[in-house]
């Protein structure tokens, strides 16, 4: 939170807020080299999980934590988003869990879909067409 | 706005009482961030519930399919001197992407530094990064088609299978496409030197921005698609 820390001077009331470009986002490139080896590293793992042939409720779970992880890195250090205002963070972060509301309704609406068809169809047939 | 420590960007506090004090004035809700910035930010929000789309009816009509779904890693695999590895050419292609977002990464802290060549060279890199992706996929749905898979049918099981692989890996192919378009601009804009009058670099965080959004968004659709 360096940039945080460089506050500029007294400035009036009614002044509009200086874009403050100097300051803005300026890390250490490091950082930048270590995130990248780590999504490396982390899509070779999830890779793996696909050359091994892991299956069921460890092929899920892997699969979805090397995922959250890779997406997290991202967001949080190449997009800068670790190092925005609060105020933006939570207008950009908050929004998408909506899509778990979506993502659960699909869920059961596909699993009545499902039904229906290996009732109507049978098993076997599938959907017509 | 009872007192000016609400708007005056020097005595922010952080944390909650900071989101609250933000939000609650009546001039600009993200302080001390650069507009094309925020609304970049907020083009991606909406781009990510349009992706989201997508993947939400690809698992609806996968897990609403009676037809076994096509095993992608048999459909994803290429055969290379002899031995046929699976999922070999989204590996290569995600470590591609992944790289040019590194060096876009590393593009948008040189333009702060103001040091316009090694920026627009990086920026340029990020680009040539983002062609060999495209041109990867091309390969991939050249295969992909010349081995009969249609939007309505393929020859492996459930014929949903191509209506998704087209609609989800195109749709990202064609923001790669506008990602490397939109990074030349920029690339030649900052090495002519069209940010120095403001000194504004901005810019190139914003383009990198979508960049990244850009890679964020194949982050999912490899783990959904292709390796699921």
């Amino acid at each position: 939170m360096e940039h945080e820390a460089v506050h500029p001077g007294v400035q009036p009331v009614l002044a509009p807020p200086s874009p403050d470009t100097k300051h803005g986002q300026q890390h250490p490139l490091g950082i930048y080299f270590v995130i990248w080896a780590l999504l490396f590293v982390l899509s070779t793992f999830s890779f793996l999980v696909d050359y091994f042939h892991f299956e069921g409720f460890q092929r899920w779970a892997l699969i979805v934590i090397f995922m959250w992880l890779k997406a997290g890195l991202i967001v949080a250090i190449f997009m800068h988003m670790r190092w925005e205002r609060l105020a933006l963070k939570y207008a950009i972060l908050i929004p998408p869990l909506l899509l778990a509301v979506l993502v659960a309704l699909m869920s059961i609406e596909s699993n009545y879909t499902y039904w229906t068809r290996v009732i109507f169809f049978g098993v076997l047939g599938g959907p017509p067409g | 706005m009872t007192d000016h420590a609400a708007t005056d960007p020097g005595t922010q506090s952080q944390g909650l009482k900071s989101l609250v004090a933000d939000w609650s004035t009546d001039q600009e809700a993200f302080k001390r961030v650069h507009w094309g910035k925020a609304m970049m930010w907020i083009f991606l929000l909406s781009d990510t519930f349009i992706f989201s789309c997508f993947l939400t009816s690809y698992m609806t009509v996968r897990s609403s399919t009676t037809l076994p779904w096509p095993d992608t890693s048999e459909v994803f695999a290429l055969t290379i001197a002899g031995h046929k590895i699976p999922m070999i050419l989204i590996a290569i292609m995600t470590f591609v992407l992944i790289s040019s977002s590194g060096t876009m990464a590393l593009a948008v802290n040189y333009g702060y530094r103001r040091d316009r060549r090694t920026t627009a060279l990086l920026m340029g890199a990020t680009a040539l990064f983002g062609v060999t992706f495209v041109s990867m996929q091309a390969f991939e749905w050249t295969k992909l088609i010349l081995e009969g898979v249609r939007p309505w049918g393929n020859p492996w099981g459930a014929p949903q299978f191509g209506s998704c692989f087209f609609m989800i890996t195109g749709f990202h192919g064609m923001h790669v496409s506008i990602g490397v378009i939109y990074l030349t601009t920029i690339a030649i804009k900052v090495f002519r030197g069209d940010f120095e009058r403001k000194g504004n670099y901005e810019v190139v965080e914003i383009a990198g921005l979508y960049w990244h959004f850009v890679d964020l968004v194949w982050v999912f659709i490899f783990a959904f698609f292709y390796l699921w």
